[in-house]
């Protein structure tokens, strides 16, 4: 049995870098504390050498001339994170040892990668994939292997039963004496473990009691314990602060660009995938002015709001019909916002902090790992909507999910690539509005032209292909089923509903006028009553009457009568009147005789034309 | 002279890099794949919807354009293809399309306001690329605005269709694709079909002999059946022979018939079910 040490030395400034990719070949110290004893904590090898020293104050810090950058709490953490992702892509037993060591049971590798040190090589070239720079030293005793990855750069291997021997060289201080009993030992001039190993355990724990005995084993490499297993993680997460907040896309597109990196390289090390983004933006100084805006702007809104919801209402019974219902719904919905807004502000009275930020999940159609394609999808969402601020920190979390499976059967049609569509999707949501877009579905209702949108899956359903491609073959025929029946009559909706004026005789419709055309009802088929949901506010009772309708128009110079029949029994009747229909202005469409859908609206006692027949 | 050929060749490849791809490979016309347009008349006529090519479908309001756009969504539909309507005057109607039997979640609607919408949304889904049919409906949209659309539009969309396996539609008032259009079919507004009431059945077994109402004569008596519609084919460059790649099951090839007349129906025991009932 052997175990992996991977250590990250230097981590805080390697936490740092990770995420800094240009600083990488530069000086750079970093600081830490609270004005006025803000003072160097960490530092890499060319800081050192550029007179760089732990504890100097900042302004010393900057006359040698290094970079300079905060201490990241929130780097270490997602870099301690990826540290445990790197050891659970190779093995599943993995010990969450410190923030920049972990260890890993090795039980098993052997049979996929071979020998121990090519085990190591390939933690250390994944360690290098998730932008940290790792010791790696294998062992059977866990604490050997943790002491040598601390105390030997690269790669280490320790053949069992010279633990000790390659112990014997590194200072005491690796074992992590306490101050007490590091002091004692260099009082006695001990300073390197295999000194430490040579004392008399007797007089050694006499002296400096249990905790003695236990270094002198940890030196010998004879301290032998289980390993203490961690769970992982069920969201990844990537955290950055930013020095000064950014406000644009563009910046802010580097940033998210690299943690998405970051992020997508640690779904990978676990072979996963993500099946949702979740963004959230802690804000800046720049909120706060935004809030001082908004509030300003609400007070104003507040009494403006009622007068869009009544016109919305009348939008809506003025017959509107579906594109009168989501004007009602976006009012709403923008109402909603102002009120949001509003409580936003109502709450970061009493509580600010809480409310200083920016929450948005992007819901994956497949599980996916691609950064770019992330980037691209959370661009197109923030451009839609975008945070009221300056951004001052940056955490991107990622619900785990397996990774799709791509093959398919034979039988299965040319379908999108889920991937792309998504953001094709997105890009045509950025185009026409999000709820203008997707997939409609009827609703359980009679209420006419109710539907409602949903997200568009191009899943193709293989079971099904499978089967009606069998009988495709079986047939012979290509969508044959579709052709055996005569085609259904297609129905054109006007959206928003159109006013019309109807002349009745005997209760029967002779005359219409609409969209400044005048019209003459040929055949008249009706009224059917219609009516539903009198239990509700919005009840609704109509009567339908499908009507054959001659535009004549009102100013006829003259009208060529066309009547010719075909072999079918085709009759084409088109009494058209093109110099009046062409001289009214609102008319969309070129129309001489056709068949259309009109009803009266009892509630709001008009008539009204739904659509028509094409 | 060779040399000078070479250098006048790798200059203008040069020039082209980027746009078009090998300029001076001969590209031998490929035999064009038809599928059904669901409506067996119109198959007859133009040998079927070709895939990686423009067609355009045009006539007055009422012609029978969505009847036949719904018919090919429910036939590609029918074999487990997405599709993509870009409704350029918002006017599809799902419940409509429900009766035709277009299977509502194979289909991607997209609602624009204009046609600047309708042809950037058209871009993106040509871009996206994996629809077995795309719809672009500029059918209520005024012709004038429609005649404004630059000609290298419907040059691009011809360009990226090609090698696809796509079914570009375009439905529109009048043509205006020309030359961009593979096929080209222009539809006309035939007679509506009325059922009428018989008198006899009509009188109830209630009332006195001799009484009955004459139904036929009063609204009520009367139910819209459907309606026909005639298409001709304007432009075709669908090869003649190229029937035996339509599996159809048509024996004539493409061509052969000037026109086409063909009946809808009017599904209105589909209006009235339940939607449980619906969707089954």
């Amino acid at each position: 049995m052997a175990f992996a040490a991977i250590h990250v030395a230097n981590f805080m400034v390697q936490a740092v870098l990770r995420a800094a990719v240009e600083l990488r070949e530069k000086a750079v110290a970093l600081l830490d504390g609270t004005a006025p004893q803000i003072h160097v904590v960490a530092a890499n090898d060319a800081a050192w050498r550029a007179g760089i020293q732990l504890g100097m104050a900042e302004t010393q810090a900057q006359l040698c001339g290094v970079e300079i950058r905060r201490r990241s709490r929130a780097q270490e953490k997602a870099a301690h994170a990826a540290l445990l992702d790197l050891g659970w892509s190779m093995s599943p037993r993995v010990e969450d040892h410190a923030q920049d060591t972990i260890l890993a049971d090795l039980a098993g590798l052997n049979s996929l990668f071979g020998a121990e040190e090519n085990i190591a090589r390939e933690f250390a070239r994944r360690a290098a994939e998730l932008r940290l720079q790792a010791h790696v030293a294998v062992s059977a005793n866990l604490e050997v292997a943790v002491h040598a990855a601390r105390g030997f750069a690269g790669i280490t291997v320790i053949p069992e039963g010279e633990e000790a021997r390659y112990l014997s060289g590194l200072p005491v201080q690796t074992l992590a004496p306490s101050v007490e009993a590091l002091e004692t030992l260099e009082r006695w001039g001990i300073r390197t473990c295999a000194a430490l190993g040579a004392l008399p355990v007797l007089e050694l724990s006499e002296r400096l009691g249990q905790e003695g005995v236990r270094l002198q084993e940890l030196a010998r490499g004879a301290h032998t314990r289980s390993l203490v297993l961690a769970e992982p993680a069920e969201i990844l997460e990537e955290e950055m602060e930013l020095d000064d907040a950014v406000e644009d896309l563009e910046p802010l597109s580097f940033v998210l660009g690299r943690l998405l990196d970051q992020l997508c390289a640690r779904l990978a090390a676990r072979a996963l995938s993500a099946a949702a983004i979740r963004v959230r933006f802690d804000l800046g100084d720049a909120f706060e002015k935004e809030e001082e805006v908004l509030n300003e702007k609400f007070s104003a809104k507040r009494s403006s709001g009622k007068t869009e919801i009544r016109a919305a209402g009348v939008n809506a019974a003025d017959g509107s019909g579906q594109s009168g219902t989501s004007a009602a719904k976006a009012t709403t919905h923008k109402d909603s916002r102002v009120t949001t807004q509003a409580q936003d502000f109502c709450v970061s009275v009493n509580c600010k902090d809480a409310e200083k930020t920016y929450e948005k999940v992007l819901n994956l159609p497949m599980p996916m790992r691609d950064s770019k394609m992330l980037l691209k999808l959370l661009r197109l969402q923030l451009q839609a909507d975008p945070p009221a601020g300056g951004i001052v920190k940056i955490r991107l979390g990622a619900d785990p999910a397996r990774p799709r499976s791509t093959q398919h059967g034979l039988f299965v049609p040319n379908s999108p690539d889920p991937e792309k569509l998504e953001l094709t999707v997105a890009r045509l949501a950025k185009l026409v509005g999000n709820a203008n877009i997707g997939s409609p579905e009827l609703t359980d209702t009679h209420r006419p032209g109710e539907f409602r949108m949903n997200k568009f899956f191009a899943q193709p359903n293989e079971t099904r292909a499978r089967g009606r491609a069998g009988k495709k073959s079986a047939a012979g025929s290509d969508g044959g089923a579709a052709a055996v029946r005569r085609p259904a009559t297609g129905c054109r909706i006007f959206r928003p509903r159109l006013a019309a004026r109807v002349e009745l005789r005997e209760g029967r419709p002779v005359k219409i006028f609409f969209r400044g055309l005048y019209g003459r009802v040929i055949t008249a088929s009706g009224p059917w009553k219609i009516s539903g949901d009198w239990w509700r506010e919005d009840a609704w009772q109509q009567e339908e009457w499908d009507l054959e309708i001659q535009f004549d128009g009102g100013d006829a110079s003259g009208s060529a009568s066309r009547s010719t029949s075909g072999s079918a029994g085709l009759h084409v009747n088109a009494q058209a009147n093109v110099q009046a229909i062409a001289s009214v202005p609102d008319a969309k469409v070129q129309m001489r005789a056709g068949l259309y859908c009109v009803y009266y609206d009892a509630a709001c006692r008009s008539w009204f034309v739904r659509g028509m027949y094409d | 002279m060779a040399a000078n050929f070479a250098a006048l060749r790798s200059k203008v490849e040069l020039a082209l890099a980027g746009r078009v791809a090998a300029p001076f490979n001969y590209r031998d016309r490929q035999e064009v794949v038809t599928v059904s347009s669901g409506i067996p008349e119109i198959d007859l006529l133009t040998g079927g919807l070709p895939r990686g090519a423009l067609t355009e479908i045009f006539g007055p309001s009422c012609s029978g354009r969505t009847s036949l756009l719904l018919s090919a969504l429910s036939a590609r539909t029918a074999q487990e293809e997405a599709c993509a309507l870009i409704d350029g005057g918002d006017a599809f109607d799902p419940h409509s399309a429900e009766a035709a039997g277009v299977e509502l979640r194979k289909l991607l609607w997209v609602r624009c306001r204009n046609v600047e919408q309708t042809l950037r949304a058209t871009d993106l889904l040509l871009q996206g690329g994996g629809f077995g049919l795309i719809a672009v409906d500029l059918s209520d949209i005024a012709p004038r605005l429609v005649r404004h659309v630059p000609l290298d539009s419907w040059f691009r969309f011809r360009r990226a269709v090609e090698d696809t396996p796509t079914v570009l539609v375009l439905l529109e008032q009048e043509s205006n694709a020309k030359s961009c259009a593979s096929l080209g079919l222009r539809l006309e507004a035939g007679a509506a079909g009325w059922s009428r009431m018989p008198v006899e059945s009509a009188a109830g077994p209630g009332r006195a002999a001799g009484g009955a109402v004459n139904y036929s004569r009063l609204p009520w008596g009367w139910l819209l059946e459907g309606r026909s519609a005639r298409g001709e084919v304007s432009r075709s460059r669908v090869q003649k022979g190229n029937a035996g790649y339509f599996r159809g099951g048509f024996a004539a090839a493409p061509g052969t018939a000037s026109a086409g007349i063909f009946r809808t129906r009017m599904d209105w025991d589909f209006f009235s079910l339940p939607i449980a009932a619906k969707r089954k």
